[in-house]
């Protein structure tokens, strides 16, 4: 903690620091015996986070086994029970600051009977803490919790690997243990991993470095968790503003409560509200006590619509031309939390966003085994069990994959007579609704460009590759796989039809890719011109790729000029 | 305002705001329990800040143990006419006629007739069917376990082994007849953040928390204020520069050396000085363990 400030200027100047601090949240996991309590104790001890009559506290505990020194793992168990058997049994939530940031850290035992625990820890983090023992290497428990931070979508992992010090400290012991663990992880894609050499017990490489390692070039443990760079984790394209709370008062006010759970929302914005599929426009923005212009995840609002329309909680205003699928059917990745078997006759409530519905499970697709990853056939999930099944709701759910939006992505199942929450699920995919007349008015409503680019999460687009066929070849290939409408144009085109033709492929929302076969680029740019309803994109405007295929650089330049939306 | 980002005090006003909402959207009929401490001035003002330009659609509930400090209740009264909103009092009249009082029953029996049993029969009669509460998992290591929300049986009994998992932010608010939930949001507060919002968000906090010269008497550990308590005939007052550190019943609230007269100097204290608040709480020392006990029995 910094130092105190004196003068009411220089207090003016702290508080602005103290505040401006960035949050951090992280779970640690590690196997019974890896030294968590000690090495969390220890951090909360080197950050200064415990204070003198918890210490007095631990000394007075320890002493009666006759130990000399802090038992730094005495600092962070808690519970009676737990103290009795001697392992921690619940998620455990500890807090400390530095001058650069302020951590929650949350404590997830780590034995196998625990996977909900660490899935519970897991959902609120961003960042994970795998303990491994240098003594023992990578157990099936490691790559449990590896596993457990993958599905929950964390994307930064931090690898300790702890009591060097009964392995003298062994350069290749821990380039063992890295590797062992990055060859499994590889299969788990997850997007940044650290590996550190410490001791718990004795503050290697905890806040300062190590001289008993002078082999070890990399960061400290606390060093990288105050500098590494957690990306906003959130969609910021896709606005969801799922209402929460309705407020009204005497004067008529009447606004929409809730948090922005993607997107950013901006005064005057045009918004779709779901279910209804009604339009509005943003009139006001209130944000944390403040009349505001725009506001951002995660923060908590309310929101006042130009027009008087019907919106209730379980509604989402969501943004016009980036809609979520509204589906009453998908499959979920479920962590099952209950003692009570889920199989076929299972039925739930569903908590997604701000909604509750009913649904029952259509169909168990598989179990995964964690320690294999390896997915096996399976008509029912018991406790503790991570498996994909395909859920039906009797309401639709406004919602996207996990993996492209955590918050429309995600859900608990309630247990409709117990209330008990009994698993928690991933949406993987969505399926379609079956065919049917729409109820919303739709019904015979000519398509409208709107509509078709948001369905195809692209817009119509005109591009011309010169004499190079073959990637004229791999970009329709590639766009095909990404759920583009393309189509290439490789035959001889008469200019004085191009414009007709133009208009045509764009209307139907199509990006259509030319070669100096068809038609030149001048000649091209012309009939696009006339056209009025697409754009004009020469692929050589892509920079120079470098050692990345160009068709690659190609795509990024579409998703530059504003063609493709981001992928999934 | 960062572009995209909040600071972490915004992180956890929203945090807070959000669980406001949805236990105020979800469930039959809540209550914010109010304390009148300084936990309690900052919940009333995130509910407040939840529900603008409405009003809280709550109602404050205070157990009132009769021995709180004369300051607090003042507090309490001038605090709730100014913002408006609807408070319940509620005392154990029965157990303080019978003559309960920590002196004749001991803390641990005192706070089970006066603050569990009275928070419990306030609950059942009021109907209430989620109470806000102001606790911090920061606060003792017991808490560090409790869920944001935390379920309680017909009894009001909490049972560690049986808590639902919480993930993301999707709370299960569902209770059957006679059961109810314990909310928590200022769980992932600490004491450092409370004061820095107390300071940005200028909160009223009750003047007992702020340092001048009062006559104390020192009893083992704790620092009795004089013009408080009985003072026991062989007992000598002295003066001397203290303020409270965490509020409760006179009997049971240890003061502390301290010369902070604002909140700048309190935060400039709690930098310097580490020691945890609860410390100054002579319940907390009654027995190993002893607020898991007393949360057990149903105590906040």
């Amino acid at each position: 903690m910094s130092s105190t400030p004196e003068s009411l200027a220089d207090f003016e100047h702290f508080v602005e620091q103290a505040v401006s601090k960035q949050l951090l949240r992280f779970f640690t996991a590690g196997s019974v015996d890896d030294g968590k309590s000690t090495l969390i104790g220890r951090l909360l001890y080197d950050a200064q986070a415990v204070y003198e009559d918890q210490l007095a506290d631990v000394r007075k505990n320890t002493s009666v086994e006759g130990a000399s020194a802090i038992d730094f793992a005495q600092l962070t168990d808690g519970l009676r029970a737990e103290r009795e058997q001697g392992i921690t049994i619940d998620v455990a939530y500890r807090f400390f600051s530095t001058v650069k940031r302020q951590f929650i850290i949350a404590d997830t035992p780590g034995h196998e009977q625990y996977t909900r625990n660490m899935a519970t820890g897991a959902s609120t983090a961003s960042l994970a803490v795998i303990l491994i023992d240098a003594r023992k290497g990578v157990l099936p428990q490691s790559r449990r919790h590896a596993f457990i931070a993958s599905l929950l979508g964390v994307n930064h992992m931090v690898v300790a690997v702890n009591k060097m010090d009964l392995v003298e400290f062994s350069e290749q012991r821990f380039e063992e243990i890295r590797d062992h663990f990055s060859s499994f992880a590889a299969l788990l894609q997850i997007k940044d991993i650290c590996f550190v050499p410490i001791s718990a017990l004795h503050g290697d490489n905890i806040v300062h470095r190590s001289e008993r390692m002078p082999w070890y070039s990399g960061p400290n443990l606390l060093g990288h968790l105050e500098s590494v760079h957690i990306a906003s984790d959130r969609n910021l394209t896709e606005m969801r503003f799922p209402v929460q709370y309705v407020i009204r008062t005497e004067d008529g006010f009447r606004g929409y409560a809730g948090y922005l759970a993607s997107g950013i929302l901006r005064l005057g914005d045009k918004v779709t509200i779901l279910p209804s599929r009604a339009t509005s426009y943003i009139k006001s923005l209130h944000a944390h006590g403040k009349e505001v212009e725009q506001v951002f995840p995660p923060m908590a609002v309310t929101v006042t619509l130009s027009d008087d329309v019907d919106v209730s909680r379980g509604a989402m205003l969501v943004h016009p031309l980036h809609a979520p699928r509204v589906a009453h059917t998908v499959d979920i990745r479920l962590v099952w939390m209950s003692e009570r078997m889920l199989d076929l006759t299972s039925s739930f409530l569903i908590k997604h966003t701000t909604q509750t519905v009913r649904g029952n499970v259509r169909h168990v697709r598989y179990r995964v085994n964690i320690n294999t990853l390896e997915k096996e056939p399976a008509d029912h999930l018991a406790l503790n069990d991570i498996g994909a099944v395909t859920l039906e709701c009797q309401q639709p759910l406004f919602c996207d994959t996990y993996k492209r939006n955590a918050a429309t992505g995600s859900m608990v199942l309630i247990d409709p007579i117990t209330n008990e929450t009994v698993g928690a699920g991933m949406i993987t995919g969505i399926q379609a609704d079956n065919l049917q007349l729409a109820s919303d008015g739709s019904a015979g409503q000519p398509l409208s460009r709107q509509e078709r680019v948001a369905r195809r999460r692209h817009y119509p687009a005109v591009l011309w590759v010169g004499n190079n066929y073959h990637l004229q070849r791999e970009l329709e290939r590639m766009l095909f796989e990404r759920g583009c409408l393309v189509h290439a144009i490789d035959e001889p085109i008469a200019p004085e039809y191009a414009a007709q033709l133009v208009g045509i492929l764009s209307s139907a929302g199509l990006i259509s890719i030319w070669s100096s076969l068809a038609l030149g680029s001048a000649e091209l740019e012309n009939a696009v011109q006339m056209a009025e309803n697409s754009t004009f994109i020469l692929a050589d405007d892509a920079v120079d790729p470098g050692s990345e295929p160009v068709a690659i650089s190609v795509c990024k330049l579409l998703e530059d000029r504003g063609i493709l939306f981001p992928p999934d | 305002m960062n572009q995209a980002a909040l600071n972490h005090l915004q992180a956890l006003e929203a945090e807070s705001i959000h669980i406001f909402r949805e236990v105020a959207a979800e469930c039959r009929k809540p209550v914010l329990l109010y304390s009148i401490g300084k936990d309690s001035s900052v919940m009333v003002r995130l509910a407040q800040k939840a529900f603008a330009p409405g009003r809280i659609p709550f109602p404050l509930l205070h157990i009132d143990t009769t021995y709180k400090f004369p300051e607090m209740i003042e507090f309490r009264d001038r605090f709730c006419r100014e913002i408006g909103v609807q408070l319940i009092v509620h005392t154990n009249r029965r157990a303080i006629d019978d003559g309960a009082n920590p002196h004749r029953l001991g803390t641990r029996a005192c706070c089970g007739l006066l603050k569990t049993r009275a928070l419990l029969d306030a609950l059942e009669a009021g109907g209430f069917d989620a109470a806000f509460g102001g606790a911090r998992r920061d606060e003792e290591k017991s808490r560090a376990k409790e869920r944001i929300l935390s379920f309680r049986d017909r009894f009001g009994q909490w049972d560690p082994k049986n808590q639902r998992p919480e993930l993301w932010n999707l709370y299960n608010c569902r209770v059957n007849q006679g059961e109810s939930i314990r909310v928590f949001p200022l769980s992932n507060w600490t004491e450092f953040d409370i004061w820095l919002y107390v300071y940005v968000e200028n909160i009223p906090v009750v003047p007992l928390y702020f340092a001048q010269q009062r006559r104390v008497i020192q009893r083992g550990k704790a620092l009795v204020l004089a013009d408080h308590g009985d003072v026991l005939p062989w007992e000598n007052p002295t003066l001397a520069s203290c303020r409270m550190r965490s509020l409760g019943c006179v009997p049971c609230s240890g003061a502390i050396y301290s010369d902070a007269a604002t909140v700048p100097d309190i935060i400039r204290e709690i930098l310097a000085f580490r020691r945890s608040e609860r410390e100054n709480r002579v319940i907390d020392y009654d027995q190993e363990g002893s607020m898991e006990l007393k949360k057990r029995e149903g105590y906040f």
